[in-house]
């Protein structure tokens, strides 16, 4: 599903960035471990489509990401890869609902109501459909964002520092509530993070 | 979920915002279209009551005011014309057509104009109720003036010396209603015609009254007038008001004015040309209105490019989210941009809205609307043109901050937390 060797980046000419090689099959699940600056967001961007210009192999779902156009890029991570960040950027012009109806819009896939509401209703989200995204608790708007990830059914999904905001309860809440939809939606999921509380949750790690 | 549930939620989310863009921009497109409505219909109206009519004759005095009493009938009269005189002018063989008017007499402010048929037929009047005026003190009413007055054929009324509300009433000899137009959508409406010896009639001192037609049509040497045919011609002693002339051919539009001008003791003035003059002077009113609302126009287009702007900055992260799922480069460009002329283009419809609900309104509440025949309910291919201008100007207003949006670095701004 992921399969990366030689990966390195450069921001400037003098800084390169080198990333050990990695392999993931489907439904495997992986950390990329590392202090801030190590470059763990940058590989997860370069994962995730938001950073051309890599050299070596970087192939997702059987694609070298290079060989894709800007705007094939932009329709290929709307189909393949599912987004978490920190904070939840829900769209707050929206309400829950339309947030999550977002992620097929802009990935130009139909929208299908009824797998929406399914995730929904995994998530514990139903009675919160139509509330707007401001009015919501903080644990509930990261359900909303991880909703969002998950609703065209992706083959990845990364995520940057999910919990590291968190008390030790709600880290619990949130890892185990990812790891569960990445599992139930048989998608392989990547975590980038300092946080040493996710290390025996997942087996694999990757350390930058 | 699809772009316009998107725009809409954003605009949705700035209530006062919007408000302001839209009552801003609406604001400016109203002044604009009351006046494209206004003068348009002013045009209209003045180009269709002035047609078939290519010069006017009376006394001598301001020519605008002898287009404006005798074509439009909201002036007040320069004078009198000597029958005697007119006639001359009437025989020339440059004139087709005179028609003789004599204006003095009113009733409820609504003149009363004697006249022949010709005059009703420049404007292709049709009867609606009863008959054309035939004898002395017989009228006919235009449509307005029947309506307002609730007259119908059969009524009976006292004039009015002069024309305004309040003269001295001529209380002896009554009018009686004959019949009425169909509304011909110009002056006509707002007329009461009736023969020219009437209006003499209720002016002549009492007891020393003409004999009556039957007898003056007996006498052998009666040779008609060509401007009233049932009067002797060459009286020198009745007067009229003016003279409305059709040319027989374009030589006399060079001919004639001067020589009335020059050789009579008469005026000559050409509907076009004053009516031209009309606009020229109005057109200073006219094109400081419009400054301003260009002026409104602007403001409003800068205040949707800065609300935008601002925006977007808050927006950073949502563009940059939208891009993580998905949205490509262009979708981003084309929603900002369906954002500002979503705007424009809302503003400049409540400003249509509003500029015919303004006519309409004034139509109905003030009576000179209401005889201009300005209408709110009309409609010009203009509009449309403010329509389109509006949503480019929207697209113009939205197209830095789309291009803002379109070049979001996305993994910058997502790192950047």
């Amino acid at each position: 599903m992921v399969n990366i060797s030689n990966l390195s980046f450069s921001y400037t000419p003098l800084q390169t960035l080198s990333f050990p090689s990695l392999s993931l099959r489907k439904g495997e699940h992986c950390l990329l471990l590392g202090e801030s600056g190590s470059g763990k967001t940058t590989l997860l961007h370069l994962l995730g489509g938001l950073l051309r210009g890599y050299s070596g192999n970087l192939q997702l779902n059987n694609t070298e990401l290079r060989s894709l156009s800007e705007s094939e890029l932009d329709k290929f991570r709307g189909r393949n890869i599912g987004f978490i960040f920190q904070k939840n950027h829900l769209i707050s012009a929206l309400s829950v609902e339309k947030n999550i109806w977002m992620a097929p819009y802009l990935a130009g896939i139909p929208i299908d109501h009824n797998s929406t509401h399914e995730v929904l209703k995994e998530l514990g989200l139903v009675e919160k459909l139509s509330s707007e995204v401001t009015e919501i608790s903080q644990g509930q708007a990261q359900r909303v964002a991880i909703a969002r990830a998950v609703v065209n059914h992706p083959a990845v999904i990364l995520a940057d520092e999910p919990t590291s905001a968190l008390d030790d309860k709600n880290c619990e809440r949130v890892i185990n509530l990812l790891l569960d939809v990445a599992t139930r939606h048989n998608s392989t999921l990547v975590i980038a993070t300092h946080d040493q509380r996710l290390k025996n949750k997942i087996d694999k790690h990757i350390s930058l | 979920m699809n772009i316009v549930i998107l725009v809409w939620s954003y605009l949705k989310s700035k209530p006062l915002n919007t408000v302001l863009n839209i009552v801003l921009l609406a604001l400016g497109i109203t002044v604009i279209t009351v006046l494209l409505l206004f003068n348009k219909q002013l045009e209209e109206k003045i180009t269709s009551n002035a047609k078939g009519i290519d010069l006017v004759v009376g006394a001598k005095g301001s020519p605008l005011q002898l287009i404006l009493c005798n074509i439009f009938h909201i002036d007040f009269p320069t004078g009198n014309i000597n029958l005697k005189e007119a006639e001359l002018i009437a025989k020339n063989r440059l004139i087709k057509k005179a028609i003789p008017l004599a204006l003095g007499d009113s009733y409820q402010a609504y003149r009363i104009i004697g006249t022949n048929k010709e005059y009703a037929e420049l404007y292709q009047a049709e009867l609606s109720q009863g008959d054309w005026w035939s004898k002395d003190m017989e009228v006919t009413l235009g449509a307005n003036v029947a309506d307002a007055l609730k007259f119908s054929v059969g009524d009976k009324f006292e004039s009015t010396h002069g024309l305004t509300q309040g003269g001295h009433a001529h209380e002896d000899q009554k009018f009686i209603v004959k019949g009425i137009f169909k509304s011909s959508n110009s002056v006509l409406d707002n007329l009461i015609l009736t023969n020219v010896e009437s209006i003499w009639h209720v002016h002549e001192e009492h007891g020393e009254g003409e004999a009556p037609d039957s007898i003056r049509q007996q006498d052998t040497t009666f040779i008609p007038s060509k401007l009233i045919p049932t009067h002797p011609a060459g009286d020198s002693t009745k007067e009229i008001t003016s003279l409305l002339i059709h040319y027989r051919s374009p030589m006399a539009a060079i001919q004639l004015p001067r020589f009335i001008n020059g050789k009579s003791s008469m005026q000559a003035a050409s509907p076009a040309f004053e009516t031209a003059r009309l606009f020229s002077i109005l057109g200073v009113g006219v094109n400081i209105l419009m400054s301003f609302a260009y002026v409104l126009i602007f403001i409003s287009a800068l205040s949707i490019f800065i609300a935008l702007y601002n925006s977007l900055k808050e927006r950073r992260y949502d563009l940059a989210v939208m891009r993580s799922m998905g949205a490509s480069r262009s979708k981003l460009f084309i929603t900002v941009l369906a954002e500002g002329s979503t705007l424009t283009c809302i503003g400049s419809l409540v400003g249509l809205v509003l500029a015919h609900g303004i006519l309409i309104v004034l139509a109905g509440v003030v009576e000179e609307t209401r005889k201009a025949g300005i209408s709110g309910v009309i409609f010009y291919r203009e509009e449309w043109i403010i329509l389109a201008g509006s949503l480019f100007l929207g697209i113009l207003c939205a197209l830095l901050p789309a291009i803002q949006a379109y070049r979001t670095d996305i993994s910058k701004v997502l790192a950047g937390n």
